[in-house]
């Protein structure tokens, strides 16, 4: 199944497979706020919120990044979750900015 | 023998998120050998050209990242002089008795240094069952697998007030720094520390939050094991940060990636034999992407932002 993902602030869209990780679909439309990660669950650089639509949780995210009341609002790695429905998502990163090293 | 009382870094312990994907990753793509489990389920790991009992271990965790990184210092005595010079520098130290936590080691003493970072120290510990031969060795007794890591080679922290980090590793592990990128203020960006030969056995770049690790790096032969760990990257589908690339920093060759956890590994061939008696070589920050990346140039922002 082909689903699509709507970047709430821009909303701008781009297609995600039923079997495809969100961050993955979202790097190569470069339709998205996210350019890059880990892709692992670790670094929190595609910490998003999910405002509608269904997902399933494919791999464990860092607690650093996203704590257990966080997950129940909504807030996702995109680099964990698979579509299940059409998606709308919203940024919720912290900034990055605060803590760039150079 | 190393250049000082601090022989090289020895152990860490990473937390990862899924065990058993990504101990795979370890055992299969880099190459290292599972040594044995603890009985709280973490996992020993030692690449095949190790001598000591094992130099990784994995803890299952809700967070990915570094617990904390291991010295080996050359004899007991060492040890207990570091120890009062650690005390005397202003870091707590804590003992963690021989055998307990990480099975084969000795005494280590314990402390957490002003990036954030737990730092041990210890000086015994069991060679493994299975080590490279000695007696008219040949070069393996068993095929390397995957990537054909060599050696835990050093590791890059991100933390808070390096300038201190880097005076620790002068003052108390009798360390030296042959290279280092500064601010165009003066202060210090990053820091390369080595007490060999290695062009460095740990990196610290300025960050304002503590405890970061950046990048665990293992060593490889030459280039072209470098070019097999980019076809291992590419066949097992794990996500490729930058290279293959040559560092003028260290003047290595690399290849950065991150494991299924989400921690970056670098893969490391090469680099010049470092002195303590030649010149320190001095970066200036407007430099650095020349400095990191030689061919391009250019940093990439996925190499500075992310850390776990």
């Amino acid at each position: 199944m082909m689903y699509r993902i709507t970047v709430r602030e821009t909303g701008e869209s781009f297609p995600c497979q039923s079997n495809e990780f969100v961050l993955a679909a979202m790097i190569r439309s470069r339709r998205g706020p996210v350019v890059h990660g880990c892709c692992g669950g670790g670094c929190g650089v595609c910490r998003m919120r999910i405002d509608s639509g269904e997902y399933e949780k494919i791999k464990r995210m860092s607690r650093a990044h996203v704590s257990e009341d966080e997950e129940k609002t909504g807030l996702v790695l995109l680099c964990c979750i698979q579509p299940r429905s059409d998606l709308v998502v919203s940024k919720a990163g912290r900034d990055l900015a605060d803590s760039k090293a150079i | 023998m190393g250049f000082c009382g601090t022989l090289r870094p020895g152990l860490v312990q990473l937390r990862v998120l899924d065990l058993d994907k990504t101990l795979s990753f370890y055992v299969n793509v880099l190459g290292l050998d599972e040594v044995g489990r603890t009985p709280d389920g973490r996992v020993m790991l030692k690449t095949y050209d190790e001598f000591d009992h094992h130099s990784l271990t994995l803890r299952q965790a809700d967070e990915a990242g570094l617990d904390f990184v291991a010295f080996k210092v050359t004899d007991p005595q060492t040890l207990e002089w570091m120890r009062d010079r650690t005390e005397a520098f202003g870091y707590h130290v804590t003992e963690k008795p021989a055998n307990t936590d990480q099975p084969g080691f000795g005494k280590r003493y314990s402390f957490r240094i002003c990036t954030g970072h737990v730092f041990d120290i210890y000086s015994d510990v069991q060679i493994a069952a299975k080590t490279p031969q000695i007696k008219n060795p040949d070069i393996w007794t068993t095929p390397p697998r995957g990537m054909k890591a060599i050696r835990l080679d050093h590791f890059l922290l991100y933390g808070p007030n390096i300038a201190e980090a880097e005076r620790f590793c002068k003052e108390v592990f009798g360390m030296y720094v042959p290279e280092v990128c500064n601010n165009a203020d003066g202060s210090r960006l990053a820091t390369w520390i080595t007490g060999n030969n290695k062009p460095h056995d740990l990196a610290f770049v300025e960050y304002p939050q503590p405890g970061k690790i950046h990048h665990l790096g293992f060593y490889l032969e030459d280039w072209k094991d470098i070019g097999n760990a980019a076809d291992w990257i590419a066949i097992n589908k794990l996500k490729l940060d930058i290279g293959p690339t040559r560092h003028a920093i260290t003047r290595g060759l690399s290849i950065y990636f991150w494991e299924p956890s989400g921690n970056r590994i670098e893969v490391y061939a090469g680099g010049y034999a470092a002195y303590p008696d030649n010149p320190q070589r001095v970066w200036d920050a407007s430099q650095l992407g020349r400095g990191l990346f030689y061919y391009s140039g250019e940093v990439i922002p996925s190499f500075l932002e992310i850390v776990t």
